[in-house]
């Protein structure tokens, strides 16, 4: 059972249980995006509020299973109060670490302390099909900044 | 419960399959999602090898014996087919297609092109798969017409209050014989009867029934039945449509290409005698001889013990799934098992299905999580997903006891 062990880890199932950030916000500078995984019937909504390009605050709205609301949840934290550019930096960070970089072939050694509790998800990586799952919430959110970017 | 007899045969008739001898000799492996696809016994594998070996060349083009040969052996399977549904006219009635989900789009491109219009009504159901929803949305995208969907109640059972009146709009209804998610049995027979009655034809979508139940598509009075092969022990790769000869012979072509025509000039086309202009380019061979070679096993096993047999385990794990995990489990769909077939969804109390799947897999229980392609029907439940736990021939209360075991465990991993 180790390798569910791994998929599983604490801090996971706290944030699938606990989720941080949970609700929704509105106003001018708010950008919301739905992101949906038709796999496996994921909803995850992504509401980030932008200002001077930076994000100054997020909140989520969605069901899923533990691997995309504890991602969701890990993320909200770890990009909250920064900037545009370093959020990017923080989603490559995160992909490479889930070998889902296209360039990348195999999962890459992360520096653990630049990507702090978002190392728990890196279990994700022995479970292919849950890799989608773990990406959800990111890939909905670089929408939502995109949209921020462009307007 | 099973009777002694049955259970002696399933117990016997496992070995057939070669896959459980394979796996289970490295790790545990309890197959509950025969709804998916099934397995193969080694009948069917051959059937499939021996033609590759012996007897392969295209069909209905040579003059040559090998050619000749291969037409047989795919000709034999459609024959066969259709002796196996009930068919007047087994070798004219049944379409291959490529699995249940062309069939139905055959029907909707080819029957509901020259049936509707844009003061049409289509009657489908809240409890349709995708493959009997999405066909029918495309076609009203192109002509305009109005769908309109029986709803289930809490037990998904169809509520047929507004039945005759919906009908008397309706110029089709479509409608599965047993639910991908519920398992409910929908009455079928009576619904043609009354579809009938209204001039109403009805398009039945087979895929989960026909491999678990003796069919006989004039007892049904079904018009249009899609069948797959996938899930009656045979290959992925071939599925087929049945219809009344009257009713192919109105239909248009959909697919066009080499075989369905009989005569192509560069100002048109003729199309092809039924069953053949609906079956353009190269067919599945191989896969319709390995189709034949199950249904043979079917019948030599016999429907009526299939059904028996899924009844009795789909009692067994009601039974077991409820007196174990007790509240921290819903199961959805007839609490009657007499009204449906050995399919099972169900959710684990907090833990979502994706994890319950994922936690099953380490105890080598295989289940299917999701929306099961019928996201209508999830949102009428209220969820996203299910579990859904699926059961066939080769199946046994031990991989009934397997899952609750792996579900206890799931829900301690979530809840300590």
């Amino acid at each position: 059972m180790n390798d569910l062990d791994d998929l599983y880890r604490e801090i996971i199932l706290d944030h699938y249980k606990n989720p941080r950030n949970q609700g929704v916000l509105e106003g001018p500078t708010v950008h919301a995006q739905e992101g949906f995984n038709p796999l496996c019937g994921d909803e995850v909504t992504i509401y980030a509020q932008v200002e001077d390009d930076v994000v100054v605050d997020i909140k989520i709205t969605g069901q899923g299973c533990s691997i995309s609301r504890s991602s969701a949840s890990l993320m909200s934290q770890a990009v909250k109060g920064k900037s545009i550019d370093e959020v990017k930096a923080t989603v490559s960070r995160f992909k490479r670490m889930i070998a889902v970089e296209e360039s990348e072939g195999e999962p890459e050694e992360v520096d653990l302390r630049v990507i702090g509790e978002l190392a728990a998800l890196q279990g994700v990586v022995k479970f292919p099909v849950r890799i989608k799952c773990a990406t959800l919430p990111w890939n909905t959110l670089m929408i939502a900044l995109e949209d921020a970017q462009a307007r | 419960m099973a009777s002694v007899e049955v259970t002696d045969q399933i117990d016997k008739l496992r070995s057939d399959f070669p896959i459980f001898a394979d796996i289970r000799a490295s790790r545990p492996f309890y197959y509950l999602d025969s709804a998916a696809s099934s397995q193969h016994p080694a009948v069917v594998i051959d059937a499939m090898d021996r033609y590759y070996r012996h007897s392969h060349a295209n069909v209905h083009r040579g003059v040559y014996g090998l050619a000749e040969e291969a037409t047989g052996i795919y000709e034999n399977a459609r024959k066969h087919l259709g002796r196996f549904i009930g068919a007047n006219d087994p070798s004219h009635e049944i379409v291959f297609t490529k699995n249940a989900t062309e069939a139905l789009n055959l029907v909707a491109q080819g029957l509901g092109r020259v049936l509707l219009t844009s003061e049409s009504h289509v009657l489908l159901t809240e409890m349709e798969h995708h493959a009997n929803l999405v066909p029918w949305m495309i076609l009203q995208e192109q002509l305009g017409f109005t769908i309109e969907y029986l709803p289930f109640d809490a037990e998904g059972l169809l509520v047929l209050d507004d039945l005759d009146a919906m009908l008397e709009r309706a110029s089709i209804l479509g409608v599965t014989l047993m639910s991908n998610v519920l398992g409910t049995l929908n009455p079928v027979a009576m619904l043609s009867e009354r579809a009938h009655q209204h001039d109403v034809l009805v398009v039945a979508d087979g895929a989960q029934f026909v491999p678990h139940f003796a069919t006989d598509v004039s007892e049904l009075g079904v018009d249009c039945l899609a069948i797959t092969a996938h899930k009656m022990l045979a290959p992925t790769g071939i599925g087929a449509l049945w219809a009344r000869a009257e009713i192919l012979d109105r239909m248009q072509p959909f697919l066009g290409g080499g075989e369905m025509i009989s005569d192509v000039r560069l100002d048109g086309f003729t199309a092809n005698e039924i069953p053949h202009k609906f079956e353009a380019g190269t067919p599945p061979i191989a896969e319709a001889a390995g189709w034949d070679a199950a249904l043979g096993y079917l019948e030599k096993v016999g429907m009526a013990t299939i059904s028996a047999h899924d009844r009795s385990l789909t009692n067994y794990a009601m039974i077991q799934l409820q007196e174990r995990l007790d509240d921290r489990i819903t199961i959805f769909g007839p609490p009657d098992v007499t009204k449906r077939g050995g399919v099972i969804s169900f959710e684990l109390a907090d833990v979502h299905p994706h994890d319950v799947a994922q936690v099953l897999d380490q105890h080598g229980v295989c289940v299917r999580a999701g929306h099961h392609c019928a996201k209508p029907l999830m949102r009428q439940l209220g969820v996203g997903a299910t579990a859904r736990a699926s059961f066939y021939l080769y199946n046994d209360e031990q991989d009934v006891d397997a899952l609750v075991d792996a579900l206890l465990d799931a829900y301690r991993l979530f809840h300590d």
